[in-house]
């Protein structure tokens, strides 16, 4: 029944939009709301009839070959869990009830195409929802219709367009060698091919598209005017998911599933995500607009992901996945955080803003423990999978790699607690700031829930590691 | 194998001039022509369905939406087209080069490997693949349509308003 997380919100869009359109569209909400519940719900009981009899009924006529392992299972809670999140900060922002039920649309579509992509096994059908996902984003971006949306929405669509021409090319070189198009049939092929060259081609190809779709380095260019440009639910959406699930999954997907590491490809993974630690942080600290600092933010914390599966081991890969779910909740929060001090100061510029923290107190302790997770300070979340990371960067001897990415967390700490002293810890303006009071209930109650989740992984890591770390670990170990 | 290269050639040209020309007019004539060529290469490769969706979508229907959306837009002055050409000259030079260097370089690599196509009556039926094997993506293609409805709605529909 794994097939209703893509035909439910299909579903769902047709009959919010089409027949009897003015009254179900004051349902949208409560639908995006009820369908990403539920799919939060569902991932806690991975034992439940849901993940592996088919429904009888609609297996008639829709017949897919999906699957969910562990890995698929955290980006479908993570999914469910920042559209959650991205829903309640627009129900607040978006005022226009017409609005929102676009908004509502187009998360939905969203949903549909990230949940496809990440419980399909043919790599031609993720390039499709990844195709769905994208097409989403940039109708997102530019929601807002301002000239600095259309520029990042444009941007996003040209960069991500080089990266679908280079993804198909790949998958057509794939065809080539393995005849098909399954992921399993293409492992045994990639075992059994003397096409080396042709091979390599492909997962070079594959590999430049993910990196410009995770945004790192140096295919990054778009994502800070992406990311800064959007409305705020829609920045937390992309930095929290969107990204996630087109360039992080999908590269550590065909890792696992299909190619497989090697001494080289590790050796690329690994610089590629060192340079993006590295310089996503020093590009943090130099920022004045706090979403653009966040936004850089991101490719330095997307760059640990991509260390933990340079590492090839399933420690390593442990670590990536622990941190991509983490990285979708505090990254998340900070977005929350931010569209909340948005909302509320009109500014974005940290310069102009100070002393928050009396007139904001939810925002300010929120901040603060996204702040504290995201620069992986015990006992918060962020901590135990950048330990994981470090400690398989030096289980697997690469020492000097565990040692910058320590130096860089540092860093990360440095940029982040020096926002939040400036936003809320010191005395501001008291005239300027008089008119100014904690954000609507919305974006209160997202930025409890994903502190509440972060400090909550944190403090029960020690329970989570037998049911989520020990099934990660199994996932690499067939290949 | 021969005229397989001077097809391939041409078809290199037409989308250097595509990309290069002056107006965006010739531009969506070179983008047709293109996708004709390339119908002649699916031809070549035994995929005529392949080459018939190219011919009629690509060459055809693409070409008379783009069309159509420049004849709705203001004509440029001989000025501004000749402002134009030079722009676009100094944004793409380098592209003829570029593809002159991955032609050699291709060419040094001498990648050999044995292309078994299908033959053509093993193929599977088009009916057969689009409906019974990947029913998965036709879904994905239409909510892709969809989200492309949506596009539309959101970006344009206050526009018509004013």
């Amino acid at each position: 029944m794994m097939h209703t997380l893509v035909l439910f919100p299909f579903f769902a869009l047709i009959i919010l939009n089409l027949p009897l359109r003015v009254i179900f569209r004051r349902l949208s909400f409560w639908v995006v709301f009820a369908l990403s519940l539920i799919q939060i719900f569902l991932v806690f009981f991975p034992q439940n009839a849901f993940w592996g009899t088919h429904f009888n009924f609609l297996n008639t006529f829709f017949r897919f070959n999906l699957s969910a392992d562990g890995l698929s299972m955290v980006m479908l809670l993570s999914i469910g869990i920042v559209t959650l999140t991205a829903l309640l900060v627009a129900r607040q922002m978006i005022t226009d009830s017409d609005r929102m039920a676009l908004f509502c649309s187009l998360l939905l579509i969203a949903m549909a195409g990230m949940n496809g992509a990440v419980l399909v096994r043919d790599i031609f059908s993720l390039y499709v929802f990844l195709e769905i996902t994208a097409v989403a984003s940039y109708i997102m971006i530019a929601f807002d219709k301002n000239i600095f949306s259309f520029e990042g929405a444009f941007k996003y669509l040209v960069l991500s367009a080089v990266a679908t021409a280079m993804m198909i090319t790949a998958i057509a070189l794939v065809i080539l060698f393995s005849g098909s198009t399954e992921f399993y049939l293409i492992n045994y092929a990639i075992r059994a091919s003397a096409h080396t060259s042709l091979i390599v081609l492909s997962l070079g190809l594959f590999l430049c598209g993910f990196f410009i779709k995770a945004g790192l380095i140096p295919f990054h260019s778009w994502l800070p005017d992406a990311y800064s440009s959007a409305p705020a639910p829609v920045s937390i959406f992309l930095a929290g998911i969107v990204t996630k699930t087109t360039g992080v999954y999908t590269l550590i997907r065909i890792f696992i599933s299909i190619f497989g590491f090697n001494g080289q490809s590790q050796r690329i993974l690994l610089l590629a995500g060192i340079i993006s630690v590295v310089i996503g942080a020093i590009a943090a600290i130099t920022q004045k607009d706090f979403k653009r600092m966040l936004a850089y933010s991101s490719i330095s914390q997307v760059g640990y992901i991509i260390l933990g599966l340079g590492c090839a081991s399933s420690l390593g890969i442990a670590g990536a996945i622990l941190h991509i779910f983490n990285h979708s909740v505090f990254k998340s929060l900070l977005f929350v955080n931010s569209a909340a001090v948005e909302t509320q100061t009109g500014k974005t510029n940290m310069d102009e803003i100070s002393g928050l923290g009396e007139k904001m107190p939810v925002t300010a302790v929120t901040s603060t423990l996204g702040a504290l997770s995201c620069a992986g300070i015990p006992p918060l979340a962020g901590f135990w999978s950048k330990l994981l990371i470090i400690l398989a960067l030096w289980v697997g001897g690469l020492h000097v790699y565990a040692v910058v990415a320590i130096l860089s967390s540092v860093l990360t700490l440095a940029y982040l607690l020096s926002i939040q002293r400036k936003l809320f810890f010191i005395k501001g303006n008291s005239e300027e700031n008089s008119q100014i009071k904690e954000a609507g209930f919305g974006i209160s109650l997202a930025s409890t829930l994903l502190a509440f989740i972060s400090l909550a992984t944190g403090v029960f890591f020690p329970f989570i590691i037998n049911s989520f770390i020990v099934p990660f670990g199994k996932i690499f170990g067939r290949f | 194998m021969n005229l397989h290269l001077v097809i391939l050639i041409a078809l290199i040209f037409a989308a250097l001039w595509t990309v290069m020309t002056r107006s965006l007019i010739r531009s969506a004539i070179g983008l047709a022509l293109t996708s004709a060529i390339l119908t002649i290469v699916m031809f070549a490769l035994n995929a005529p369905l392949a080459a018939v969706f190219e011919l009629s979508v690509c060459a055809g229907l693409i070409s008379v939406l783009f069309v159509s959306t420049i004849s709705l837009t203001h004509p440029l002055s001989r000025q501004e087209i000749l402002q134009h050409m030079k722009d676009r000259l100094t944004r793409f030079w380098y592209l003829p080069i570029l593809v002159a260097v991955c032609a050699i370089i291709l060419s040094a690599l001498d990648i050999k490997f044995s292309l078994k196509l299908p033959a053509h009556e093993t193929e599977n039926d088009v009916r057969v693949v689009l409906w019974n094997l990947r029913q998965f993506d036709i879904l994905g293609q239409i909510i892709v349509l969809l989200s492309g409805v949506f596009g539309v709605v959101i970006l344009f529909r206050e526009k018509n308003k004013k």
